[in-house]
């Protein structure tokens, strides 16, 4: 369970999250929704540690952030970036591998390579295992580097997952397949999952809690089922109402 | 749970060739350092060397001159490589160099300080001094580096390279600004030493350059594995456990090094650190556990070679080695900026 309470962050003048208090909890995907600037990823970015807020705490497990060392974050709480660019030619599989550094600094275990198989196979993502990361195409470069951050909390339960636009270079069956393992995972496993996405179809269907985010505050949040309405949408994103009704009425017909 | 106890090596698949590959360069260097013995304005053949039958005046050139010669060749070639080659993991960009962030220029800049305004300086005081001033050059570029990073808070990769831009304008200015000023006869020193010389090889320059260069090579060696990381990413070395500051830190403090030592006592030597961990990685992959000790062996054995031929081909004169490496480096340089362009990079 991860815990946000009052925080705020500011870069220079403009303050970009204000006062936000929310809990995740574990067992269950959260989606982190609203406009383009409204915070989101900031957000994220604050509970992963790597911008430290203003004022405010986050806290996993019942303990603050700051308390947990580098070693013991890097087994119980992996996170998957933007934009991750590798300039030098690993092959894929040794990328998906450096996943598993936090537990082989020097000599990877049989228990690691199984591991890395299986989660290049489940992101669809085995036959590019000897090809030259560089060279793979976008939504190829994403798989792969999920399946790294899967792989890196891959053998532990209550572990944190936080994903950053996870399908945002994948194609529709990949999205599908990608929040489908997701869902699994982290119900069996009882991994608590943050992600920051824009696409409320997939949020709509493939998540439990929804938390919109608008200038800098918590605007609503709630079961993903319940707070993605037609109403909401038109009031969040600043649509005509009608827009906002057509866009629900679009996955209501793809879920029914 | 027998998954979990059984400890199976199973290493990366290029790591299969790590010491067979490193076997090979070892060779190598072997058989370069055997040529730039024997090779010389005064021969000394190989089966007279394994016998010990040599003339006197044999003897002196091997121990007074060749082998301080041959030695620093080998030291400053691995500072040059293994500098680059940890460089080009830290800023996660192939193309890095030792020079880029200002550490080479700013050295460069307290040498012609050193030559220009302290006078004439000759024999041993002035081979001192030089070392000195390339030493505190470097060190100065560091904590010039160390400052700003801090001002913008977090230790940027971007900012680095900024910074380096300015320090390079800057001490270029300097030294440009020093060789108007300079006399005839330093302005030849200055010229000679920008272009990067072992010529001044003598038995206390190697010792002072290799007491720096092995130490900080092993550090940079060592932190081999969390360059791995740290080529994913900042943050993402971060969320792997790595403290990625400490690690940047280390790497700049042990890069500045071995940079001012080689520096110091051979002149600006070009592209050594850009071509040789490139050839290495095209040859066994980037990763660092192979390609940091890989470079060091093959950086040694081409600059072995390097001023052989640079010693030898203008006999009795030599050509400073600094225009050879460049006269191959650049040509290498541009074929790397299309192999870029070109989307196949690295490969």
């Amino acid at each position: 369970m991860i815990a946000v309470s009052n925080l705020s962050y500011s870069a220079g003048r403009q303050l970009i999250l204000e006062d936000i208090s929310a809990t995740f909890e574990a067992g269950k995907v959260s989606a982190i929704l609203g406009p383009n600037g409204a915070g989101k990823s900031t957000l994220l970015k604050c509970i992963t540690g790597s911008l430290t807020p203003d004022r405010g705490t986050i806290s996993m497990n019942g303990r603050r952030l700051e308390e947990y060392s580098l070693t013991e974050l890097s087994v119980k709480r992996a996170v998957l970036s933007q934009n991750t660019p590798v300039n030098f030619p690993f092959t894929a599989e040794e990328i998906v591998l450096l996943g598993r550094n936090p537990y082989a600094p020097n000599k990877n275990s049989a228990m690691d390579i199984d591991i890395v198989h299986e989660t290049l196979e489940l992101m669809d993502a085995w036959h590019l295992r000897g090809r030259s990361f560089p060279t793979l195409s976008g939504g190829e470069q994403q798989r792969v580097q999920f399946a790294r951050v899967l792989s890196q909390i891959w053998d532990q339960e209550n572990a944190y997952l936080f994903l950053d636009e996870p399908t945002s270079a994948l194609d529709l069956k990949h999205q599908y397949q990608v929040m489908e393992l997701i869902q699994k995972q982290c119900a069996d496993k009882y991994w608590s999952v943050i992600i920051v996405m824009h696409d409320l179809n997939i949020a709509y269907q493939s998540t439990d809690k929804s938390y919109f985010i608008k200038d800098g505050h918590v605007h609503t949040f709630g079961d993903s089922k319940d707070v993605i309405s037609a109403d909401a949408l038109s009031e969040i994103y600043s649509l005509p109402i009608d827009y906002a009704a057509r866009h629900i009425n679009f996955h209501a017909i793809q879920t029914d | 749970m027998s998954l979990l106890t059984k400890q199976v090596t199973v290493s990366l698949p290029f790591l299969r060739f790590r010491f067979p590959a490193l076997g090979l360069l070892g060779l190598l260097l072997l058989l370069a350092l055997v040529l730039a013995i024997s090779i010389g304005a005064v021969s000394i053949p190989l089966s007279k060397l394994i016998t010990s039958d040599l003339t006197a005046q044999q003897q002196a050139v091997l121990f007074s001159i060749r082998f301080p010669r041959v030695l620093l060749a080998i030291v400053v070639g691995v500072a040059l490589a293994v500098s680059g080659a940890a460089l080009q993991g830290l800023f996660r960009n192939p193309l890095a160099d030792p020079g880029l962030i200002g550490i080479s220029t700013s050295s460069a800049l307290a040498v012609a300080i050193v030559i220009v305004l302290a006078g004439p300086l000759t024999g041993l005081l002035g081979l001192y001094s030089l070392s000195i001033a390339a030493f505190l050059g470097a060190t100065i570029a560091c904590l010039v580096i160390f400052r700003f990073a801090k001002l913008t808070g977090q230790f940027s990769v971007t900012y680095l390279l900024l910074i380096g831009i300015a320090l390079n304008a800057l001490c270029a200015a300097g030294v440009g600004f020093l060789t108007f000023l300079s006399n005839d006869e330093q302005l030849r020193t200055l010229t000679f030493w920008t272009m990067g010389s072992l010529g001044g090889a003598l038995w206390p320059s190697v010792i002072v350059a290799s007491t720096i260069v092995v130490p900080a090579s092993f550090v940079l060696i060592r932190s081999a594995r969390e360059l791995n990381l740290l080529l994913l990413g900042e943050n993402e070395a971060r969320y792997l456990g790595v403290d990625e500051n400490k690690l940047k830190r280390r790497i700049i403090i042990a890069t500045a090094l071995t940079v001012g030592a080689g520096i110091a006592v051979s002149g600006i030597i070009g592209f050594v650190g850009l071509v040789v961990p490139h050839l290495v990685r095209l040859l066994l992959g980037p990763d660092h556990r192979l390609l940091i000790p890989a470079s060091a062996i093959l950086g040694a054995s081409l600059l072995l070679v390097a001023d052989t031929l640079a010693r030898t081909i203008v006999a009795p004169t030599e050509m400073p080695v600094g225009i050879l490496t460049s006269l191959i480096g650049g040509p290498f340089f541009l074929w790397l900026l299309v192999k870029q362009y070109s989307g196949r990079f690295g490969l």
